[in-house]
């Protein structure tokens, strides 16, 4: 979350193309340890790409990318041990069991001999699957198997952790659990998810990177990223309201709108107080003021609005 | 790496009914045709034993018994190979490996060794019921090892030829019908030029089989084998790289 934290992945300058068409142009981004980055995009945007490019399954046609110091190209081996993946089908093999297909896992990564059943013990808590370690894989509910393609990601206890849309297909309870793993991972890992459920980011994510058409167009913190392009402003209930000019005629005040009888929506400018001056007028004058909403834009509208000027945000 | 994915490759064989459907189906076959075969060496043993220098058991019930099951080989490796690399593509798990710290080498041998392993067992179950004769009669120790060698070295030339065309496409039937018809290709090859002057007949494996299955060791036939395998598994890890590359 500190910017002096080693960065655990970082890619500069993605490009791949199939054919004539540009899937992914010029992507460059970092990640550090303890963080979680969203990855947003309409469908077709190139997440799934980019991930896969990041996990060493598909290799990029220019740019680098390097995992905890190692260069995915030159040193392979050692770069994709330090990553967990978990592609959007989850790569289960139907018939073998829970355990078996842990362990397979667990070995492929090179997880020492000694530490494989610590490591199964505690991917399998952390993952709620601790009493379905016999079931076969094939049987297992959608959220369940989504549960061992997770499980398989982390049981080598990568140092980032990369999820293509981790909740797709999965019921409200099985998306607060994955959820709550995910931010209980990304305390220790770096995690990277790429989605395009707006909630996700705004419950999950430390930071989102908005990419569309193969290129990143914003990043930044989440938190930031709910104010882009918002005005300020607040909904206040008063239960003897003035006249609306009353209203405009307060400093700061840009437009008074009146949602019902006792409801008014007010934008203002930015860095005055503006609430204040209006609760403060309304104790003054008996307006009987009930309640004062400040004005959240939705992710949505944020969404959109930077998706649809695609241009390169700075 | 190679053993990891070897075992589970192995296991997950074991772990789909058919195999074992296959495998006794085989096994009843093999039986069938071993006693048509002891059957028919047991009628003609009187005339034989007045003969000077007569072939013996093992030349006459083992080695046509060897070259049935080069036949049988031939239909069913394209079965076992289907699903090794097309099957994982189809069902997306090929990730897994490709994202795994392993390499394509490491992918493509363990798959190789993995069913070679079954293979074995087909190879050493079929020359075990020859060696039962042993209680009866004296065996050619040599020419039946030679048989099992050669079948064993012929089934892994199938299994590099049936993994190749399993990287080349997602569908396992397709995988299954292409393999069968190159393996048919390859035989058509021996048994069209076999009297003919060109000598398109070296290239098939089973041409260099029929040496081993006389009893002949030739370090010829050996490499062409060692050859054959190391080049399909060759093109197969080519292709597992393409697929990173082109996606």
């Amino acid at each position: 979350m500190s910017a002096a934290a080693p960065p655990t992945l970082s890619a500069r300058n993605l490009c791949r193309r199939s054919g004539r068409n540009e899937i992914v142009r010029d992507i460059s981004f970092e990640l550090r340890q303890g963080e979680v980055l969203g990855l947003l995009g309409q469908n077709g945007a190139g997440k799934s790409t980019t991930l896969q490019m990041l996990a060493g399954a598909l290799l990029p046609q220019s740019g680098q990318i390097e995992i905890c110091g190692f260069d995915m190209v030159r040193q392979p081996v050692q770069a994709k041990a330090r990553i967990g993946f978990l592609p959007e089908n989850p790569p289960l093999y139907r018939e073998m069991r829970v355990d078996d297909f842990l362990l397979f896992a667990a070995k492929l990564h090179r997880v020492p001999r000694a530490q494989i059943e610590h490591n199964l013990d505690e991917t399998k808590r952390r993952c709620g699957l601790q009493n379905d370690g016999n079931k076969i894989i094939g049987k297992l509910s959608k959220g369940y198997q989504q549960r061992v393609g997770i499980a398989q990601a982390i049981i080598h206890q990568p140092e980032v952790i990369i999820l293509d849309e981790p909740t797709v297909g999965l019921d409200p309870a099985q998306i607060r659990d994955i959820r709550a793993l995910i931010r209980d991972l990304g305390d220790a890992h770096s995690v990277i998810l790429s989605t395009h459920l707006l909630g996700e980011v705004a419950s999950l994510c430390d930071r989102v990177e908005i990419i569309h058409q193969g290129r990143l167009i914003y990043g930044d913190s989440s938190a930031q990223m709910q104010q882009y392009g918002h005005q300020p402003g607040f909904i206040v209930t008063l239960l003897a309201p003035p006249a609306l000019g009353e209203l405009q005629a307060i400093a700061g005040v840009c437009q008074v709108e009146q949602i019902s009888a006792t409801q008014f929506r007010i934008l203002c400018v930015p860095e005055a107080n503006t609430g204040a001056t209006v609760l403060a007028l309304a104790a003054q004058n008996g307006w009987q003021a009930e309640q004062l909403v400040p004005l959240q834009s939705q992710l949505e509208e944020v969404f959109m609005q930077i998706t649809q000027s695609g241009e390169k945000i700075p | 790496m190679i053993f990891i994915i070897a075992r589970k490759e192995f296991r997950s064989l074991f772990a789909v009914p058919s195999t074992w459907l296959i495998l006794g189906a085989l096994q009843f076959i093999f039986a069938w045709f071993f006693l048509a075969r002891l059957d028919a060496f047991l009628q003609v043993q009187a005339q034989l034993a007045q003969i000077e220098n007569a072939p013996g058991a093992t030349l006459a019930v083992a080695t046509p018994l060897f070259g049935t099951l080069a036949l049988i080989f031939m239909m069913l490796i394209p079965v076992f190979t289907m699903r090794l690399i097309a099957e994982e593509r189809r069902n997306q798990t090929l990730t897994l490996l490709m994202t795994a710290p392993v390499t394509e080498m490491h992918i493509v041998l363990g798959k190789f060794f993995g069913l070679l392993l079954v293979l074995l067992l087909l190879v050493a179950s079929s020359t075990l019921m020859v060696l039962s004769l042993a209680a009866g009669t004296h065996l050619d120790i040599g020419l039946l090892l030679s048989n099992a060698l050669g079948l064993l070295l012929l089934a892994a030339s199938y299994a590099a030829v049936g993994l190749y065309i399993s990287s080349l496409t997602a569908q396992p039937v397709v995988a299954a019908i292409s393999s069968l018809a190159v393996l048919f290709g390859f035989w058509l090859l021996e048994i069209s030029s076999a009297d003919s002057e060109i000598a398109l007949s070296k290239f098939s494996p089973t041409t260099h089989f029929q040496n081993f299955n006389i009893g002949l060791l030739n370090s010829a036939d050996a490499a062409y084998f060692a050859l054959f395998i190391a080049g399909f598994l060759l093109m197969t890890i080519r292709r597992l790289h393409n697929n990173r590359v082109y996606g």
